[in-house]
C-alpha cells in the first residue's frame, strides 16, 4: 500500500484495478495551505494518459508486475510472438506496445517481457546488440562534404546514420536505448 | 576533492548570485533602520497550523517559521525587526519545496499589510538590481518577461477566481478545493508579467491575520507571486489574544481529527500578545527569489546541497 507522498517518477499503482505507471510527479503546496501531488499517469495497458491531483490523505495499491525471460519468435499479423524459455508459454504483444523495440528485434533475441497479472504490457531489450549492415553507399574516400556520417540499413530494416567506413555485410553495434551506432564489429 | 565540472561546480553563478542577493536584502533593511534579530530554531511550541507540520527534535520541534518569537519582541517594543533564517517543514520536497530553506522575515509596528506590499516592491528591486538582473526594467524567468515598474499588480483572491477557476472562492471553499485552485489554476497564471500581490484571502486561511473590519469574512494576508511562483505571504497581524487562542485551537483539533501530530499550545506568545502593538508582518522565499533572479526551475539550482546529495 503506498501513500500520495510515496508517489514519485515511474512508480506504479493500480488504479481501478488497471496498472498505471507514474510519468511525471510534481509536489505542489500552497504555503499554509494542503500538500498536493500532482501526477501524469499512464495506463500500463492501454497507454491512456492523463493528469491528477492527489491529496495526502490518498493511498494506493501497487500494481505488481513482474519481468520474464523470454525469446523472441516471429511477427504475424500486426503482433509479435514471444516465448518463455522455461514454461514454453507463448505471449503475443501489438504493434503499439512494441512502439521502438521492432527495430531491434532479431529473430531468437533473448528479451524481458513486462507481464501484469497473466498479460504482457510491454518488452525491454538488450542495451546492446550486434547486427549486420544490409545496405551501405560505398564510401566516397575525401568526400567531406557529405559531413562525418551516411545513412545504412541493418537486417531489421531499421536505418541509422554510421561514420562513413562502414560497409555492407559488416556488423555493427547499436545500443537499443538510442537507436545509436556504437562500434564496428570484427 | 569533487570532480570539476560537476553539480557543485555548475552552481558557482548561482551561488554567488544567492549571496549578493541576500547581502542586499541585509543592506536594504539596515539602512532602512531594522534591527537584525535571530531567534531560536528550537521550540517547545510551533504555531498551530492545519497543513505545516513541524519536524520533530528531541521533545521539540524546529521552527516552521520565526513568527512565534518575532512578534515577542515586537511585544517588547522592537519596531522594526527582521531576520534571515533556515525553517524546517515536514514531507514538503518538491520543484518549489525543501523540508529546510531560508526565509527572510519582517515586521513593523503600526504598518498594515498594504504597507507591506510597497516594500516588497521596493525590496525585490533593490535585490534584482543588486544582481544585476532586472537592470533594465524587467526579469526573464522561465520564458516569460517580468517587468518591474512599480506599482505592481494587486487582484483580490475573490477577483482572482473569478478570473481563473471553475467556481467562486465561496463555492471552492465549501468544496474543499480552495487549496487545488490556487495552486494548480490560479497561482501559475499571476506574476507572469510583472510581479503580482493576490489580497484579502479568507479568514478561515489566515491562522494569525487580522480580519479586514470592513469584510470579516476576509482576512487582511497577502501572497505575492512572480513568475507563477508564490514568494511571500504576509498578513496585518491578529493582536487580539483570545481571538488567536480560537484560532489556535480549532488548527489543533483540525490536527488531532487528520490524525497529525498536536502541539502544545504556545502560552507564552499568546501571553505576550497582549502586549502587541498594530503591526504588519511577511516572510519570503530566499531561495525561491535566488530561482526567479537566476531563472532556475528547481530550487536545487541554487542550494549548494538538497536532501538528495547528502
Amino acid at each position: 500500500m503506498y501513500t500520495a507522498s510515496d508517489l514519485r517518477k515511474n512508480l506504479r499503482i493500480k488504479i481501478d484495478n488497471e496498472p498505471y505507471i507514474v510519468t511525471e510527479f510534481n509536489f505542489v503546496k500552497p504555503g499554509k495551505g494542503q500538500a498536493l501531488y500532482r501526477c501524469k499517469l499512464k495506463n500500463m495497458i492501454t497507454g491512456n494518459q492523463f493528469e491528477r491531483t492527489f491529496r495526502s490523505v490518498d493511498t494506493f495499491e501497487s500494481a505488481d508486475l513482474e519481468q520474464k525471460k523470454m525469446q523472441y519468435l516471429y511477427k504475424e499479423e500486426g503482433k509479435y510472438c514471444f516465448m518463455d524459455n522455461e514454461s514454453y508459454e507463448q505471449v503475443y504483444l501489438t504493434e503499439a506496445q512494441i512502439g521502438d523495440a521492432k527495430n531491434f528485434l532479431l529473430d531468437n533475441i533473448e528479451v524481458e517481457i513486462l507481464m501484469y497479472e497473466g498479460k504482457p504490457l510491454d518488452v525491454t531489450l538488450p542495451n546492446f546488440i550486434d547486427v549486420v549492415v544490409t545496405k551501405a553507399d560505398p564510401w566516397a574516400r575525401g568526400d567531406s562534404v557529405s559531413g562525418n556520417t551516411k545513412p545504412v540499413t541493418v537486417q531489421t530494416g531499421y536505418q541509422l546514420q554510421v561514420p562513413p567506413f562502414i560497409e555492407e555485410g559488416e556488423k555493427i553495434r547499436i545500443d537499443t536505448r538510442s537507436g545509436e551506432y556504437l562500434t564496428r564489429v570484427k | 576533492m569533487a570532480e570539476e565540472g560537476g553539480k557543485l561546480a555548475k552552481k558557482r553563478e548561482a551561488l554567488w548570485l544567492r549571496a549578493r542577493m541576500i547581502q542586499a536584502m541585509r543592506g536594504f533593511f539596515i539602512d532602512r533602520g531594522y534591527l537584525e534579530v535571530e531567534t531560536p530554531e528550537r521550540m517547545p511550541a510551533p504555531a498551530p497550523e492545519d497543513h505545516i507540520d513541524a519536524v520533530p527534535s528531541g521533545n521539540w520541534f524546529l521552527q516552521t517559521s520565526p513568527e512565534l518569537c518575532m512578534k515577542r519582541l515586537l511585544a517588547a517594543g522592537y519596531d522594526k525587526i527582521f531576520q534571515i533564517c533556515k525553517c524546517y517543514r515536514e514531507g514538503e520536497r518538491g520543484l518549489l519545496h525543501l523540508p529546510e530553506y531560508t526565509m527572510i522575515e519582517w515586521y513593523r509596528r503600526d504598518a498594515n499589510y498594504f504597507d507591506l506590499m510597497t516594500e516588497c516592491e521596493e525590496l525585490l528591486s533593490c535585490a534584482a538590481e543588486m544582481c544585476g538582473t532586472g537592470k533594465e526594467g524587467f526579469l526573464d524567468y522561465q520564458g516569460s518577461r517580468i517587468f518591474l515598474q512599480r506599482p505592481w499588480e494587486k487582484i483580490s483572491v475573490a477577483e482572482a477566481f473569478r478570473r481563473y477557476a471553475p467556481w467562486p472562492m465561496a463555492d471552492a471553499l465549501a468544496r474543499g478545493c480552495f487549496d487545488e485552485m490556487i495552486a494548480c489554476r490560479i497561482g501559475p497564471h499571476l506574476g507572469t508579467r510583472c510581479p503580482t500581490f493576490l489580497y484579502d484571502y479568507p479568514v478561515s486561511l489566515g491562522a494569525l491575520a487580522k480580519a479586514k473590519a470592513s469584510e470579516p469574512h476576509l482576512a487582511e494576508r497577502f501572497e505575492l507571486y512572480v513568475g507563477g511562483i508564490e514568494l511571500a505571504n504576509a498578513f496585518s497581524e491578529l493582536t487580539d489574544p483570545h481571538e488567536q487562542r480560537k484560532r489556535f485551537e480549532e488548527s489543533l483539533a483540525f490536527r488531532r481529527s487528520a490524525g497529525k501530530t498536536v502541539y502544545p499550545m504556545p502560552e507564552p506568545f499568546l501571553q505576550d500578545l497582549d502586549a502587541m502593538p498594530e503591526a504588519a508582518g511577511i516572510a519570503l522565499g530566499v531561495d525561491r527569489l535566488a530561482m526567479i533572479l537566476t531563472d532556475s526551475p528547481s530550487i536545487d539550482e541554487v542550494v549548494a546541497f538538497a536532501p538528495e546529495d547528502l
